[in-house]
């Protein structure tokens, strides 16, 4: 491993915090146009955290020193699963923790301190945020594995670099898996990012919020922290997305050059995926509750039937 | 013109022309004409393969076979077909005339019956499994509106389990026959007659046994469940009971003797595929456990009936049962034995249910507790009614004696413990017949019972052979069964 | 045999094949109707597509008129068909409410497993690359059969025995490379005939129970009991 490796992943690291603004600033600004409003600029969330940073933290009497741990945790844990995804190139020295079973433990971290924090001031709305994102959670965590372990069945490997090698390696193949895996993902990412229909991001209407509930009793840079974090998750399930899936385009080597063309491509797939965001979050709504296990079953079958059809139709004797 | 061409188009012409037919009066002549023109055909066709040994043609690209086994339930069905057509004129007119059912429904009726005997011939005929799938389906459609055909909330319920049963089981049926198809891909030089029965027999030893083994049991299950056999024998006893009574008697004496028939032919084939592997007797083994329960089951069934006809048709899965385990037992004797159960049975449960129809008709129900004193109001049906009871349960002189006989010691040849079994079931189901049978015939009839006029031609003719096949089974009528059998297990009986 | 060895268009095959399934555990967990049959439409396209896709690579053309057989059968009339019959019910709106459908779904992956372990053994030494989809074939036949089972609106029971013809139809390009026209030709008209006479017993039997929920057939029973019945109708 050289040291021009070493480097190449703390740019990467250090993209992702680039990045995941600008990603939800085109998100927000594309469902403006959809919905023919003016809306902010794409720059705007840099803005956002800006102002959060200057502003004055104050935390309520009744709060735990864990209240105060909780977004450097959330944050940390976040950007390490964001960081293991190879974002522009893939022989990085990070790879050998970029396993898939690994990600989904980093994001299961954050959720947990998410949630403890939600509940510790001890207000009403925190602690029905936090129930509330424990159950999508329980039911997204099985779809999401399902989902991955297709993948890993494919490459023979839960390393996400080794399962896109192999990806690259065999070429375009149309796998009625990885179709399946893919749209199982999908939802996943919806209910775990907190976007329509399972939770309205911009909602603060209190019976209907999960994440912002959490976040009521947040000021100042706890709360940009938290922000940001949830920003940067986003950003991973749309990497996850975009280059697990359609692996072309990310470097295998370490010029500039390749790296510079991985970047244009990567953020030419984002916008895609913002795009897409946006459309699906202009055209449905949102849904009750109580509908959200019917929505995520429904994952959990497509990711089931990704794992099934891999095994009855991919595999030969 | 041959006795194939006369004996399928004969049905199918004036299947055709009877949905036109405007009077009514002459429909139900026309219909018995058409039945008539049909046992014409079958004869004929009966003495150019008795001639011939085996017929092969060919109409419109479909191929025919006609062989010893087919060709005897070729000329029963006619014949049942026929005497059905007898019994039903006057009987429908009677159902028109009482306000049960329209004018229309009478026209449909009359069509429906035609295409129904189309449907028998064809798949007694085909050489081809697809086709053989497509005529049993078409027995359903053709046969469900007239189970309905009351259009009581009974009626129309025990259509709809009919129809979605035999739908359900005849699909699995098909993709059994599809499996059958993809065995043969690889067999047969000319892949495109992967479907005639023929020329997969001529290879059966060829066949790949696992998937011919895992076929079968989708076929068994399929055309089982239009044999009736239990489990998925739930739809027969309701449609049975709710439809017109000539259909009972035609669904009862023909359409499950057809689908046993598809069965033996399918086991035929499978047995050739599996001849060189551990499980040879695998088909054999399956059709006696299904035969087996079912024989039992509906034997205990028969206790439990407050319906005439009900009670009736739990009697023809036990038959059905008998036979199935027969044909399972394989062997020469046990399959003589189940060839000419089929024969005698048809013959039997027809003339009962036409024999019912009377009773019911007497006694304006169809509740077993509601038909008292048939021998005082009416002697004719009376006296046949017990005559035929005895006769399908078993008493010698009939021909169900004779072959339940052979079965038994075919059993006591080489399973001796199951006949135990079997002459168990058969008392439970004398008694749970007898049971109810006694105050039925020579109960006191209730106030203002009035004898009905009754057709008991059929019945005569029915009772009258199946008699005659209990005291002394015809020589040409043996050396045929005889052949049946040879073509069936390999061995001649006599 | 793995996918890399197939060329595009066998691939997309495969593919066809996995979302059929799909959308046979849509019609199962659908409860509303006219939803369920315009999936049951979808489906019969997509069998369609696949069977002209095998037409395409195996170059057999008696597939191609097969193709437009199911297209316009499955596809166009039946739905059509039994769309048309659901307005005239007024049943445009009626959703069902399904009983269990997690474990109706639960079920419905424990089939396609049986399907696969059944179908498993006596492909393995096969040729055409098709053969793994008999698996899916199956599936599709006793997911409909599922269905069937557990839905009791008359029109959803029609859609699963629909749904089974539609893996039938599958089985048979899958295994095969079609079954004989003259076969072919008499599969389709029974199916015609029977969906046209499902239709007619709708009717029938809105008319006499007054509701299409077939449940409530249940009066024949091996011993019709006449105390149950009358209770009930003094409960109403």
């Amino acid at each position: 491993m050289s040291l021009l490796s070493w480097y190449v992943a703390c740019i990467q690291a250090l993209l992702i915090l680039g990045l995941a603004p600008l990603l939800i600033g085109w998100v927000r600004r594309v469902r403006a146009f959809l919905q023919n409003r003016r809306g902010a600029p794409v720059f705007q969330p840099y803005l956002d955290l800006y102002k959060l940073m200057l502003k004055e933290t104050r935390v309520g009497h009744t709060a735990s020193p864990l209240f105060r741990a909780a977004p450097y945790a959330i944050f940390v844990s976040t950007w390490l699963a964001a960081a293991t995804v190879p974002l522009i190139a893939l022989d990085l020295p990070t790879a050998w923790i970029a396993d898939i079973i690994a990600l989904v433990g980093l994001l299961a971290l954050g959720r947990f301190f998410l949630a403890l924090a939600g509940m510790d001031v001890g207000t009403a709305f925190g602690g029905m945020g936090a129930s509330r994102e424990m159950l999508v959670s329980a039911l997204a965590e099985p779809a999401m594995l399902m989902a991955i372990f297709t993948l890993a069945m494919t490459a023979h490997s839960t390393n996400l670099v080794s399962v896109m090698e192999s990806h690259l390696a065999d070429g375009f193949i149309l796998r009625p898996s990885y179709l399946f895996a893919f749209f199982a993902l999908i939802l996943v990412a919806l209910a775990e990012c907190g976007r329509i229909p399972i939770d309205n991001p911009t909602t603060h209407l209190e019976l209907t919020m999960i994440h912002e509930a959490m976040l009521l009793e947040y000021t100042g840079h706890h709360l940009a922290l938290m922000e940001l974090a949830a920003w940067i998750k986003l950003l991973l399930y749309g990497v996850l997305l975009a280059n697990v899936f359609l692996p072309w385009g990310v470097g295998q080597g370490l010029d500039p050059l390749t790296l510079g063309r991985g970047l244009g491509i990567l953020i030419l797939k984002l916008a895609i995926l913002g795009v897409a965001l946006a459309v699906g979050e202009t055209v449905l709504a949102k849904m009750r509750l109580f509908r959200v296990p019917l929505f995520l079953n429904l994952a959990f079958l497509l990711a089931l039937l990704g794992l099934l059809s891999h095994v009855i139709l991919e595999v030969g004797s | 013109m041959s006795g194939l061409t006369l004996t399928l188009f004969a049905p199918l012409l004036g299947g055709l022309t009877l949905v036109w037919l405007r009077p009514l009066g002459l429909a139900g002549w026309f219909n018995l004409g058409v039945s008539g023109l049909t046992l014409v055909g079958s004869l004929w066709l009966a003495k150019t393969v008795a001639q011939k040994g085996i017929l092969v043609e060919s109409i419109a690209g479909m191929g025919f076979r006609i062989d010893a086994f087919n060709v005897y339930l070729v000329v029963l069905t006619a014949f049942v077909g026929f005497t059905t057509a007898i019994f039903s004129r006057p009987y429908m007119r009677h159902v028109c005339a009482s306000g049960k059912i329209s004018p229309a429904s009478l026209r449909l009726y009359h069509s429906l019956y035609q295409a129904f005997m189309l449907t028998m011939l064809l798949a007694l005929t085909t050489d081809n499994l697809g086709i053989l799938w497509v005529a049993i389906e078409g027995a359903t459609l053709a046969t469900v509106l007239l189970v309905s055909l009351y259009r009581t909330p009974e009626a129309v319920e025990a259509a709809w389990k009919y129809f979605i049963l035999c739908s359900v089981g005849i699909a699995l049926a098909l993709f059994g026959t599809v499996l059958t198809y993809f065995a043969a891909q690889h067999v047969l030089a000319d892949p495109a007659a992967g479907l005639s029965w023929s020329a997969l027999y001529s290879q059966a030893q060829m066949l790949n046994p696992t998937v011919m083994r895992i076929a079968f049991v989708f076929l068994l299950v399929g055309y089982g469940t239009k044999v009736g056999l239990v489990p998925m024998h739930q739809w027969l006893p309701d449609a049975h009971s709710e439809g017109p009574t000539p259909m009972s008697a035609v669904l009862s004496g023909l359409l499950l003797n057809v689908a046993l028939y598809a069965v033996v032919r399918l086991k035929m084939l499978v047995d050739g595929s599996l001849a060189q592997t551990q499980t040879p007797q695998l088909a054999g083994i399956l059709l006696m456990g299904f035969g087996m329960v079912s024989f039992l089951v509906a034997g205990l069934f028969l206790h439990r009936q407050r319906d005439i006809k009900r009670m009736f048709s739990y009697s023809s899965i036990e038959h059905m049962g008998l036979m199935t385990f027969a044909f399972g037992l394989g062997g020469s004797l046990a399959t003589f034995g189940a060839l000419l159960h089929m024969l005698v049975h048809s013959l039997t449960k027809s003339a009962i249910f036409v024999t019912v129809g009377h009773a019911t008709h007497i006694a304006g129900t169809q509740a077993i507790d509601r038909i008292r004193g048939l021998i005082r109001t009416q002697p004719a049906v009376g006296w046949s009614l017990l005559i035929a009871v005895a006769a399908i349960a078993g008493f010698p002189p009939f021909g169900i004696f004779a072959s339940e006989f052979l079965l038994l010691t075919a059993t006591m040849q080489s399973q001796p413990w199951l006949t135990l079994a079997l002459l168990s079931g058969l008392g439970i189901a004398f008694a749970g017949l007898f049971r109810y049978l006694h105050p039925m015939v020579y109960g006191q009839p209730p106030e203002g019972q009035q004898a009905v006029p009754a057709n008991m031609i059929p019945v005569l003719i029915h009772l009258g052979l199946v008699l005659w096949l209990g005291l002394a089974i015809p020589e040409f009528l043996a050396q045929w069964l005889d052949r049946a059998t040879q073509l069936i297990t390999g061995t001649h009986l006599l | 045999m793995t996918l890399n060895a197939l060329t595009l268009l066998q691939q997309f095959l495969i593919l066809l094949a996995g979302l059929s399934l799909f959308v046979s555990f849509i019609l199962i967990a659908q409860p509303r109707l006219v939803a369920a049959i315009h999936s049951f439409a979808w489906q019969g396209v997509l069998v369609s597509a696949l069977t002209l896709t095998a037409a395409m690579t195996n170059q057999a053309p008696p597939l191609y008129f097969s193709a437009g057989l199911t297209l316009v059968l499955k596809g166009l009339f039946i739905p059509w068909l039994l769309h048309r019959l659901a307005l005239r019910l007024g049943l445009e709106g009626h959703s069902e409410t399904l009983r269990w459908p997690e474990l109706v779904l639960l079920a419905g992956v424990f089939l396609v497993i049986f399907s696969y372990w059944l179908v498993e053994p006596m492909v393995e030494r096969e040729l055409i690359f098709t053969r793994n989809i008999i698996a899916v074939s199956l599936a599709v036949v006793l997911l409909g059969f599922l269905m069937m089972v557990f839905r009791t609106q008359a029109v959803a029971q029609v859609l699963g025995f629909m749904s089974m013809e539609n893996g039938l139809f599958l089985a048979a390009v899958s295994a095969t490379t079609g079954m004989p026209m003259v076969v072919e030709l008499g599969v389709a008209f029974d199916v015609l005939v029977a969906a046209v006479l499902f239709g007619v017993f709708f009717f029938q039997i809105r008319e006499s129970i007054d509701s299409l929920d077939v449940d409530r057939l249940n009066r024949l029973a091996e011993t019709p009991d006449v105390e149950p019945m009358l209770s009930e109708e003094i409960g109403e």
